[in-house]
């Protein structure tokens, strides 16, 4: 049973309607807080209109792109247009560092989720949904299925099939085409695109993809209506509630329901309980690792797309993790690095080689090898990894590295004034070790340093 | 028992003819009934799947959680990714390295027990987060750690 503290903080509960800390896994549980109730709903509507309707809540993907839900689905050929299977696949490869939400959804509320994915195969007239799950997510996978098979013996899926598809350990999967290749059994390496998965998805068919969160969200859309759900949260552009991933040097961490709007300071300081034992923040790793972090002084963004947007974040996947003066951002930036080293599918080179450059660089500097000329050359290998490959992967390794040598030069020059890390072994992340140095075929070599 | 071939031949009914889709769940069954993909092993999931033994190896060869070498009876994996880092994941990774006299990546001399290094799995709230034998045990300290390698043998 998971530990992690999960509710509404403020606002309307939308996700986690019904939800008080007792998980809603059987059916009857989620059928008293009114569960498929808007599955019955939307059924009695025309397909089109349930498709305008999510239009109209302006409702986002949560899994870190934003793009507008409905107007997603609306790219779907309609049957009659198309001799081919219309799929949907539900990602539910949750692996972006910080974020651990979607199995709160999937461990809470799974009939939240049976229920969006029945009111989007209904939308779009699809008779197949596949969930693609981690496969680290054990007893996620087996709440979601149990609830799945309860709905089915219910006659709740009606003439729809959802299958579970079990994830192996890739975080490329979590990158929507790299999941289709998955999906059909092959190595997760991303596609080029267009075609876009709306027009050749999964078995070169329409498929409609969308985050475990969005779909989940459905049903409260038409709960409180569209119209009223285009108000909550910050419009036009980031309406609604979503489940906000606090965690790191905070008090109350945890998964927290509120509108989108609210700032980055309230989440911490007064929903989380502010930094601990005295200490002080000194950046934000904001919607998740992929992206730049933020610094003290933009505590006060509201955290919604535009606002973020402005100041150059990102909302991501909703993640807000608490990084206090304890750590060294040389330390965060290579582990970081490390991270994307590893989870590079191998396709596209500027990715490839790239991270590992990183690594080599952000490793010179922890170890005092490096010169004021490396943290210009990390500068210029990020941007010649941005934008060049044909998935976002590189860019999350390179933005989060670009940002921290930016926002914190005099850390960065300290290390080469000090011939090594100032902190010494008292950073938290001291000595942090990374997974890709226990494989035997991805050694990073100190020597092949520029 | 039913035959791995039969298993798989069910799981292949989940997804259009013709597709190739059951190969990641074929080798989950086969590395859960032989404990890691031995070439005998792929080279019976590629018969069930009329697929090429090259073919599955070279999917099975993308995947973390896919083991193309012997791995111990039990399981340590050990979240150090930036959350659990940030509350001393480092430590935990240590005392598990103690109490089984072994490096991340290795398995003890006796073949019971792996212990790994793994990316984030997802608990930020809760570090560190420990999947032993796939079941995540969340808040773990070092102090946490003998107890948990004792109740490996029960």
């Amino acid at each position: 049973m998971s530990e992690t503290v999960v509710r509404v903080a403020e606002g309307p509960a939308l996700v986690l309607a019904g939800y008080e800390g007792e998980p809603l896994r059987s059916l009857d549980a989620y059928r008293e807080v009114g569960g498929y109730a808007q599955l019955e709903k939307a059924r009695a509507e025309d397909p089109q209109t349930v498709i305008q309707q999510v239009i109209e809540s302006n409702l986002r993907g949560r899994g870190g792109a934003f793009f507008p839900t409905g107007r997603k689905a609306s790219f779907i050929p309609t049957p009659d247009k198309i001799a081919k299977p219309i799929y949907i696949t539900v990602n539910a490869d949750e692996s972006e560092p910080g974020t651990f939400k979607d199995r709160e959804i999937m461990l809470k509320v799974p009939h939240r989720l049976v229920e969006g994915c029945l009111i989007a195969a209904h939308a779009i007239q699809s008779k197949q949904v596949y969930i693609y799950v981690r496969g680290e997510y054990l007893e996620e996978y087996e709440s979601l299925q149990g609830a799945i098979d309860e709905a089915r013996a219910a006659g709740i899926l009606a003439d729809v099939e959802i299958v579970v598809h079990r994830g192996a350990g890739a975080y490329i999967c979590g990158e929507e085409t790299a999941l289709l290749e998955s999906l059909e059994g092959k190595r997760g390496q991303p596609r080029s695109k267009p075609p876009f998965p709306a027009i050749s998805g999964v078995y070169a068919s329409p498929t409609l993809i969308n985050n475990v969160e969005s779909i989940t969200t459905i049903p409260a859309v038409l709960a409180v209506g569209p119209e009223e759900y285009a108000k909550i949260g910050a419009p036009p552009d980031s309406t609604g509630t979503r489940l906000f991933c606090l965690s790191g040097n905070v008090a109350r961490p945890g998964v927290y329901e509120a509108p989108h709007g609210i700032t980055v300071r309230h989440l911490i300081y007064d929903i989380g309980g502010g930094v601990p034992d005295g200490h002080e923040l000194k950046a934000v790793m904001m919607g998740g690792s992929s992206f730049p972090v933020m610094t003290p002084d933009d505590l006060d963004t509201p955290l919604d797309a535009d606002s973020l947007g402005k100041k150059g974040y990102f909302i991501g996947s909703g993640v807000v993790t608490v990084i206090d003066e304890r750590t060294c951002i040389v330390q965060f930036a290579l582990r970081v690095a490390q991270f994307y080293m590893h989870e590079s599918c191998g396709k596209c080179t500027p990715c490839r080689v790239g991270t590992r450059w990183l690594v080599q660089l952000m490793r010179a500097v922890e170890e005092g090898t490096a010169t004021e000329r490396d943290l210009e050359l990390t500068l210029d290998v990020c941007d010649r990894i941005i934008g060049k490959c044909l998935c976002v992967l590189g860019d999350s390794a390179a933005m989060p590295v670009a940002s921290c040598v930016t926002k914190f030069r005099d850390e960065f020059r300290a290390h080469l004034a000090h011939g090594g890390c100032p902190f010494g072994e008292d950073s938290q992340l001291a000595g942090l070790f990374a997974p890709v140095d226990q494989h035997s075929h991805t050694p990073v070599a100190q020597e092949a340093l520029v | 028992m039913s035959s791995l071939v039969d298993e798989i031949h069910e799981l292949q009914k989940l997804y259009p003819e013709g597709t190739r889709s059951a190969v990641l769940p074929a080798l989950r069954l086969a590395q859960e009934r032989h404990g890691w993909l031995s070439r005998e092993a792929i080279e019976e999931v590629a018969g069930a799947l009329e697929l090429t033994p090259a073919y599955c190896y070279s999917v099975a060869s993308f995947y973390d959680m896919f083991h193309l070498e012997p791995v111990g009876r039990h399981t340590i994996e050990v979240c150090t990714n930036v959350c659990c880092g940030l509350v001393n994941a480092q430590a935990v990774l240590e005392a598990f390295e103690g109490e089984l006299g072994i490096r991340p990546g290795e398995t003890t001399d006796d073949g019971e027990v792996t212990l790994r290094a793994v990316e984030c799995l997802g608990g930020c709230s809760t570090p560190t987060i420990v999947a032993v034998d796939h079941v995540y045990r969340q808040s773990v300290t070092p102090e946490d750690v003998p107890s948990i390698v004792a109740g490996l043998s029960e």
